[in-house]
């Protein structure tokens, strides 16, 4: 079996179904939040940190935010196999990808330990 | 592999079908909703640290350049979200005939259409 370094399961079959399952929890909080904004438009620093200070509500986020990093990380590295390529771009190509597919991960790994400092502070 | 294996898909010489508009739109706005995230964790993170920094995100969010920017990151939202709920229900393998594509293909353009007056009437 070829298994590859970079993806985030490695493997695609756990890759896909991870996918599909952070799209809904990203869905969720995504109608969540929106539709708790839409319906608060006077919204002020009390209520709003109130909300996020509730033990519910940082688990949600913690889970909304956990599941941002791995949704990105299987995307943009999908993306990015598709594109940055030998035959696209040439010998370049692999080290090329092995970069960027590191630099998305970071930045994936960043934005969960970011979200997980802001609720600390909340 | 050889690497002289012809390849015969010039994507320019072919007219696209919808559906190939819609699952390139979903990809792009995936990458976009990347760097998205990062201004949303930033507003975030400000609107949460005090109620300075909270008066900061609305005042920055008044701005004509920033509400622009936040109504394309909706409509980027709102297409993703429309075309993910297709994929997801194509999953299960509803809509997965030649004409159920492009009915699907359809019906999240104009979701997303929808999508961008409501978030426009809601940010002005
Ligand atoms: C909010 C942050 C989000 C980001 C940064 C993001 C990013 C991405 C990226 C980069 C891809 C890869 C696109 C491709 O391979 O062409 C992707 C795929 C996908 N996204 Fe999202 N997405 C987000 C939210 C959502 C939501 C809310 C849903 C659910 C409705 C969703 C559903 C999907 C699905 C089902 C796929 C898989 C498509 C496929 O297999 O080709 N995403 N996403």
């Amino acid at each position: 079996m070829v298994t590859n370094a970079t993806s985030f399961s490695r493997s695609g079959l756990s890759d896909w179904l991870l996918q599909r399952l952070t799209a809904l929890i990203l869905a969720a909080y995504t109608l969540f939040l929106v539709g708790y904004l839409a319906l608060h438009p006077d919204l002020d620093y009390a209520a709003w940190a109130r909300l996020f200070a509730g033990l519910p509500m940082k688990l949600f986020t913690l889970a909304a935010a956990v599941s941002l990093a791995i949704h990105a990380w299987i995307g943009l590295w999908t993306v990015l196999t598709d594109y940055v390529t030998e035959r696209l771009l040439g010998p370049v190509a692999t080290p090329l990808r092995l970069a960027l597919e590191i630099a998305m991960i970071l930045v994936n790994l960043g934005f969960a330990v970011w979200a997980i400092d802001i609720l600390w502070g909340v | 592999m050889s690497n002289r294996r012809p390849v015969n898909l010039d994507i320019a010489t072919i007219r696209l079908p919808i559906t190939a508009y819609a699952s390139i739109l979903h990809r792009i706005s995936g990458v976009a909703l990347f760097f998205v995230a990062a201004g949303l964790l930033w507003l975030l993170d400000t609107s949460l640290s005090s109620p300075t920094g909270f008066a900061a995100v609305r005042e920055c969010l008044d701005g004509p350049f920033a509400r622009f920017l936040l109504w394309g990151s909706l409509v980027a939202l709102g297409y993703h979200f429309a075309a993910g709920i297709r994929h997801l229900v194509m999953d299960l393998g509803v809509g997965e005939s030649l004409e159920g594509g492009r009915r699907g293909a359809r019906w999240v353009f104009a979701a997303t259409a929808v999508l961008a007056v409501l978030a426009g009437i809601w940010l002005w």
